[in-house]
């Protein structure tokens, strides 16, 4: 009953956070500082990321192409899919889930604590607006950094597999265009606009609706990277399911 | 003004506010006292419109807060000042910008006027050298006077306050009852302080409400706490050692 209640509230949350808007003035420079906390300040950890993930993944189609009759195009090939279809949207998502996930959790679960919250409503101020939607719209922006872990993921996948010597540079290349469909693009990207939503959304609502003190802002997020990672996984798979199959 | 009436809240079962009224004055200092878990915060809370009542009624200068609609609670609202028990500053926000805040948020005014305007709050509450400092960076005592600056820059009707001496050392909790005080009475504001600190009713209490079980037990000023047949406003005041102290001492006389 309390999982229905909660997502029941999440709801309701996401509602009253579109209604009594705060100032533009305000809410514009609030956007942007969401902007280069959420966005700006993730660029470092998933250039890094998607750069190795997708070298490995290279790496590994390699290692495994025992068969001489396979040719070593399919290792473009399999990077740009892995790359594109799952590891870029879904991967990155997740952990984003830990790094932006627990920031938004703690930083409003930290507010309520402090009655910073209390002070927001009692001056008239819905604060749900006030502290979600500039979240909510900075997200918008998240996928271009899908676009980033994308693009650095296949040079990644290219430097691993042509500067190790798995395969040379036209094998690669001509892969990485075999059998494009531009449909998938739409979903990855269709599937990261919903990630993004979840991500603003779910640990917002685990820091706002938080109760307790300092140790319960910490359980807090960790909780907001459980849910929020579980969504994520359940709405790739419906989307998946929807789109592709 | 503001006029309490019959007031009456509960959460489920229990009922913490159990139906009484009041009133309390412009330009006075009003303070709530009363033991924990008397129901002086839900009291706050409910007359804040935090909470809402399951009956009676409180209202400013003659509207019922109840009758209000959403856009009218919102413009009362804009003319209420609260001091948190923490201070309840935003932490991502200088001294400057949070005392600004209500003013970038519900005036017309640019910058310069905004900043203008803080300045002329910071030194009302002697604030020095603090405004481009993160709230983390500076004092307890400092926070509350900027809690208390950013209550009354917008010029508010109404003041209340939450515990503002949690937390302080007695002169520091001085300084602060004077200043609440001070601008009380130099704004009109009508003011409300829930406290169960005593020196704050010998300093600064016009008026005093106190709360038993949710219950008004007893009200009057801080001349006639002293002198109350009440025993539970008795057994309250003189749980303080020092005052035991000073009843002894006056008996022995």
């Amino acid at each position: 009953m309390s999982y229905l209640h909660s997502i029941g509230a999440y709801f309701i949350m996401i509602k009253d956070t579109f209604v009594k808007p705060t100032k533009g003035r305000v809410l514009s420079d609030l956007i942007f500082k969401e902007i280069d906390d959420l966005i700006i300040g993730s660029l470092g950890i998933v250039a890094f990321i998607s750069f190795f993930v997708g070298g490995v993944v290279a790496i590994q189609t390699a290692l495994n192409l025992n068969n001489p009759l396979i040719p070593k195009s399919l290792i473009g090939f399999a990077a740009r899919q892995s790359v594109i279809l799952e590891f870029a949207p879904t991967f990155i998502s997740i952990i984003m889930a830990g790094k932006v996930g627990s920031f938004i959790t703690s930083s409003i679960g930290t507010m309520r604590v402090t009655e910073q919250i209390d002070a927001l409503e009692v001056m008239g101020i819905n604060s749900l607006n006030y502290l979600i939607f500039p979240k909510i719209v900075a997200m918008l922006v998240y996928p271009f950094v899908i676009a980033i872990a994308m693009f650095l993921g296949i040079i990644g996948a290219y430097t691993a597999a042509v500067y190790g010597g798995f395969t040379s540079n036209d094998a690669f290349l001509s892969g990485l265009q075999e059998d494009f469909i531009p449909f998938q693009l739409f979903y990855a990207f269709f599937k990261t606009f919903l990630f993004a939503f979840l991500l603003a959304t779910i640990p917002s609502y685990h820091g706002y609706f938080m109760r307790g003190g300092a140790l319960e802002v910490g359980k807090a997020s960790t909780t907001s990277f459980v849910w929020t990672s579980v969504a994520i996984i359940l709405v790739n798979f419906i989307v998946t399911q929807l789109l592709l199959s | 003004m503001i006029e309490v009436k019959n007031i009456r809240k509960g959460f489920g079962d229990v009922e913490v506010l159990k139906g009484f009224s009041t009133t309390f004055k412009p330009g006075q200092t009003n303070l709530i006292i009363g033991q924990s878990g008397s129901g002086k915060t839900v009291f706050l809370k409910t007359m804040l419109g935090l909470h809402k009542p399951d009956s009676g009624q409180i209202i400013y200068n003659g509207n019922a807060y109840s009758d209000l609609n959403e856009e009218q609670q919102r413009d009362l609202r804009e003319q209420i000042g609260m001091v948190f028990q923490g201070s309840a500053l935003f932490d991502s926000m200088t001294v400057e910008e949070n005392i600004a805040f209500p003013l970038k948020m519900f005036t017309k005014m640019k910058k310069k006027e905004r900043i203008a305007r803080a300045n002329e709050v910071i030194q009302r509450v002697n604030l020095e050298n603090a405004n481009h400092k993160l709230p983390s960076e500076i004092s307890g005592g400092m926070q509350k006077r900027v809690a208390i600056a950013r209550a009354i820059v917008n010029n508010p009707k109404y003041l209340f306050c939450d515990e503002p001496n949690s937390g302080l050392d007695p002169n520091t909790a001085t300084v602060i009852d004077n200043l609440i005080r001070e601008i009380t009475i130099e704004y009109d504001i009508t003011t409300i302080i829930n406290t169960h600190d005593m020196n704050s009713v010998m300093e600064i209490g016009d008026h005093i409400v106190y709360l038993q079980k949710g219950h008004l037990a007893w009200e009057g000023t801080r001349h006639e706490i002293f002198k109350t047949d009440n025993k539970d406003v008795t057994n309250f005041v003189y749980s303080s050692n020092l005052f035991k102290m000073v009843r002894e001492a006056q008996n022995a006389k």
